[in-house]
């Protein structure tokens, strides 16, 4: 299948290794794999936080992009959230009958990473291995609004070696909340201090989501606690191989830098010393 | 609007910061909060038709805000055709003066009152005890709260953040009760028997009200205490304000709400009582029955397309105790009658976005959607908050004036927007972020970031742009 | 803020207010005759109208769910009321017992059980007597099987209001044939007693309680602390 990649614009800046990972499992499950250049910015930030002017001309450039892709696919659930779920009523909005037909068009052939290889490709096996301890935190938008329902998990319960362990209050939101974050940051940090413990009591070395900006808020907070957990995108999660697992020791980490990002391939933790391997 | 709850306020996020503090606040919240949301989710599950029924209320309160003028003249005469006097209100003067007038008329100085939000929200008990009229609340906490001289902080349980003991010493105090203990029985027990003297001798009763039915005009009070029915069978008459938005079309869309509502309220199969009454019954109940329909800004949220499914809400609070947000703030932080998911978006579009305190709450959530899960008549909460987040961007950049035009935050999503629609110029700010960024760098990581975006790295580190972005990378490919 | 066009009353004000809300005042757009429209708009009632159909297991149903709310429960034929009733009162230390207009004077214990009888008839009994009383007998109108509910309608037997208000225990005696399935049967039932007499209706759930402080349940507030379900 020809993959036309929505890496997400914070991914791209911030998190290129949840994009390498993307596209290595994509190649490896053998479909090909496209990188519109042109493409920013889904506009979620402006339209969640009221802006909705500026967000119309960002999802038009976005369905201008991405029109004449086969298929879309994003390692974000909250970017997917926003286009499948607003695009449509922003274009209402414009009046722009243009952008509500394209809107229209595009819309069914865009996929969050785990919808995708679960409900698109029926996989869930997709030969990765990962002999860490993880839990899996499913995001808001991922929950409530995408309804990935337990996609993420049954890739996850199928990742070689893995320890997946349920967190204890999964479905509460992390307080992340985009500006929400900065404009009530107080309230956020009482909310992230609670799932944090939630994590930190399942015992997990990681903690992974289908979304980099919720573990960009709870990896913020353990990295600033000096916590030993790290957060990692599901996506590289999914691209970790066995012959991956040999080079280090440790997962790969939402924020220890290594050359293995800039080299293109996917850092990935190999087995822990006494860490059973299946 | 001259509603008594507007007046300066506190924005939420201000209010929210020294609640935060308050351990037993937080402690006695989550309690509460836990507890009735399991117990929701059990009532919930054993309906299969759940979802058909909540669609059907959805649908139901969708026609009733299309017809709304019909409904009420269809309503006020049913009410006059079944022996009540119907009364409009525009505003919460208008109401308070309906009321003050009809107990003024008939010589008295003491009212009994159900719990009401609505008559919270146009300050009645205030507005009375200026012309020395006493309205004593009846239901257990509004009792504590109005003994207290407090607010109330949840919609259902307005003394959720107090504990037995806070209740204790106030009973010691305001009953005279110096022996009391703290055991919830007994605080219960002293509380009727203060209050059932009060009743018996009532000459006017005060309530709200949950639905009335335009087609035959009864009106309905869901309680579980039975001060409602106390109120509204025992005094000679009885005064009734509506929020204009509680009215259903016919008695059969009360088979819909009466079973959406305890579950999702109380978490009940059923709550102990419900009263439903059609004007006046000869030899039974209150003599003299008057509806004051009440409008209090309503008619303005109606105005509003996107943001009118607020008005189809039925107060059960099952979005207050889902919130993550409401859980560790509490209720007050609201400064509103109404708290929680509803409560940030039903106030600001009741008192307008020119009050700062109300335009502050719709950003008082994370948009994580939990309240729309359980709202029983499905209203879709944040996507309503969004709404109003972009109608307090353009009442900002309208009528903010010159400090409204250049406010930090709009210049910087101006920019971030043009930066976002060129490539080249997404690319050109991903260098210079990552040039800039050395400035802010600790360990690898962005550990202190100055203005607005202080309150992220107050607690949290940020991840700096990457040495090699994703697209950079992607060049190295091809 | 919508601006009040000259009118003399709130009545008018609001009404205008709607309409200008909805739209009525802009051509063309949700004119009177759409606005009809969506009023005949049929609702998808795609819920349960009807339960459990058979009586066993709806009588069964409704004990378990009043059960829960902690009332008292029996079950009993019909031509041993009165000993029940006699019994029930001397358990609980009943000595004035009121008695609504229209109860099957058939269920009323003898002499021989030593209660008082008030009656609201001819004259009303004052809200003092009732609060003096120790306990009121009643029947019902239905009984909801889904949630545990008695529903009166102050017909015959059940009295008006005040009777089943006031006094400290309820004594409520249900037919087993008036137990329905689930909620929208009985508001089915209630329509032709609302849209004729406008009667007035309570539903009674197990005995009054409050959950306000600390969510400890406290049963008892202030309608009858007591609630015993005799079914015939």
């Amino acid at each position: 299948m020809n993959i036309s990649l929505f890496v997400a614009c914070f991914n791209d800046t911030l998190y290129p290794e949840t994009g390498i990972a993307t596209v290595q499992l994509l190649e490896r499950l053998g479909h090909r794999v496209d990188f519109p250049r042109e493409q920013t910015c889904c506009g979620q930030v402006h339209y969640n936080t009221g802006y909705q002017d500026e967000t119309v001309s960002l999802a038009k450039r976005f369905v201008d992009i991405f029109s004449d892709a086969e298929t879309v696919v994003a390692p974000s659930a909250s970017c997917v959230g926003m286009i499948r779920e607003f695009y449509p009523k922003l274009a209402i909005l414009s009046g722009d009958r243009k952008l509500i037909r394209d809107v229209d068009d595009l819309l069914p052939r865009v996929y969050e990473l785990s919808q995708f290889l679960v409900n698109k490709l029926e996989l869930e096996d997709v030969g990765a291995c990962y002999p860490h301890r993880v839990t899996y935190h499913p995001t808001c938008h991922s929950l409530r609004m995408l309804r990935v329902g337990d996609a993420p998990l049954r890739l996850l319960k199928k990742v070689k070696g893995i320890d997946l362990v349920e967190l204890p209050g999964a479905e509460e939101c992390c307080g992340f909340g985009g500006t929400f974050a900065i404009k009530n940051a107080d309230t956020s940090m009482a909310m992230l201090t609670d799932k944090i413990a939630r994590i930190k009591e399942t015992g997990a070395e990681v903690c992974t989501a289908s979304d980099n900006s919720c573990l960009m808020h709870i990896g913020g907070a353990l990295n600033r606690q000096r916590e030993e957990v790290k957060v990692v995108h599901l996506a590289e999660i999914l691209a970790s191989t066995e012959a991956a697992s040999t080079e280090t020791n440790s997962p790969n980490s939402g924020y220890k830098k290594s050359g293995s990002q800039n080299s293109g391939s996917t850092e990935s933790g190999p087995t822990k010393s006494g860490t059973p391997n299946p | 609007m001259s509603s008594s709850e507007t007046g300066i306020h506190p924005t939420f996020e201000k209010t929210a910061r020294s609640f935060l503090d308050n351990s037993q606040l937080r402690s006695n919240l989550g309690h509460a909060t836990r507890t009735i949301r399991d117990k929701r989710r059990g009532v919930v599950d054993e309906m299969p038709d759940w979802e058909e029924l909540r669609e059907a209320g959805r649908q139901i309160k969708q026609k009733v805000m299309q017809n709304l003028d019909h409904y009420l003249l269809q309503l006020e005469t049913s009410v006059t055709r079944a022996g009540g006097v119907v009364h409009w209100a525009r505003d919460a003067a208008e109401a308070n003066r309906i009321i003050l007038d009809l107990i003024k008329e008939r010589g008295e100085t003491e009212a009994v009152k159900v719990k009401s939000l609505t008559t919270d929200e146009i300050g009645l008990n205030k507005a009375l005890a200026k012309e020395d009229i006493m309205a004593l609340e009846t239901d257990l906490a509004e009792l504590i709260v109005q003994m207290a001289g407090d607010e109330p902080s949840h919609i259902l349980v307005p003394a959720i953040h107090k504990n037995r003991s806070e209740i204790r010493d106030l009973f010691r105090d305001k009953l005279g009760k110096p022996d009391l203990t703290d055991n919830p029985a007994e605080l219960t027990e002293a509380a009727r028997r203060y209050l059932r003297k009060k009743f018996l001798s009532a000459k006017i009763g005060i309530s709200g009200s949950n639905f009335a039915v335009a087609e035959t005009g009864t009106v309905a009070v869901v309680e579980s205490e039975g001060n409602g029915r106390m109120c509204t069978t025992l005094p000679q008459t009885l005064i009734t304000v509506l929020g204009i938005e509680k009215i259903i079309p016919a008695w059969q869309d009360l088979e819909v709400f009466m079973q959406l509502l305890p579950r999702s309220s109380t978490a009940e199969r059923m709550n102990p009582y419900n009263t439903f009454w059609t004007g006046t019954t000869e030899g039974d109940g209150p003599q003299e029955f008057h509806l004051v329909l009440l409008d209090n800004g309503r008619t303005q949220v109606l105005a509003d397309p996107a943001g009118r499914e607020t008005l189809h809400c039925i107060r059960c609070s099952a979005c207050l105790n889902v919130c993550p947000v409401y859980e560790r703030t509490g209720g007050h932080a609201y400064h509103s009658v109404y708290p929680g998911p509803i409560g940030a978006i039903l106030t600001p579009q009741l008192r307008g976005l020119s009050d700062k305190s109300a335009a502050s709450l719709p950003y008082a959530s994370t948009l994580c959607g939990a309240c729309y899960e359980v709202c029983p008549v499905k209203i879709n909460i944040p996507e309503i908050l969004v709404h109003l987040r972009g109608r307090v961007v353009r009442h900002n950049k309208n009528w903010g004036g010159i400090r409204g035009k250049v406010n930090p935050e709009l210049m910087g999503m101006k920019w971030l927007a043009w930066t976002l629609r060129s490539r080249s110029r997404y690319e050109r700010a991903q260098k210079m972020a990552r040039k800039g960024q050395r400035w802010f760098m600790h360990d690898d990581v962005i550990s202190k970031l100055p203005g607005m975006l202080s309150g992220w790295t107050a607690m949290r580190d940020l991840r700096p742009v990457a040495e090699q972005t994703f697209r950079e990378w992607w060049r190295t490919r091809s | 803020m919508v601006e009040d066009p000259v009118m003399s009353t709130a009545k008018e004000a609001i009404l205008q207010r709607i309409r200008a809300a909805l739209g009525d005042d802009q051509p063309g757009w949700g004119t009177q005759s759409t606005r009809e429209d969506t009023r005949s708009l049929n609702i998808e009632r795609g819920y349960r109208t009807h339960g459990e159909t058979k009586k066993q297991q709806r009588v069964g149903l409704f004990v378990r769910h009043v059960e829960e709310y902690k009332a008292r429960v029996s079950q009993i034929s019909e031509q041993k009321l009165p000993q029940t009733v006699a019994d029930i009162c001397s358990a609980e230390k009943v000595k004035k017992l009121v008695i609504p207009p229209g109860l099957d004077e058939k269920w009323l214990p003898g002499p021989e059980s030593g209660l008082t009888f008030l009656r609201d008839e001819p004259d009303l009994l004052s809200y003092d007597e009732l609060d003096k009383s120790d306990a009121v007998l009643t029947g019902c109108f239905r009984a909801v099987a889904q949630t545990g509910t008695i529903v009166l309608n102050a017909g015959p037997g059940q009295g008006r209001r005040a009777l089943t208000l006031i006094p400290d225990f309820h004594i409520c005696v249900v037919r087993r044939e008036q137990v329905t399935g689930i909620v929208p049967e009985v508001f089915w039932d209630l329509e032709p007693v609302i849209r004729e007499e406008g009667a007035p209706v309570t539903f009674i759930s197990g005995p009054s309680a409050t959950s306000d402080i600390e969510l400890d349940r406290v049963e008892g507030v202030h309608g009858p602390r007591r609630l015993h379900v005799v079914i015939v």
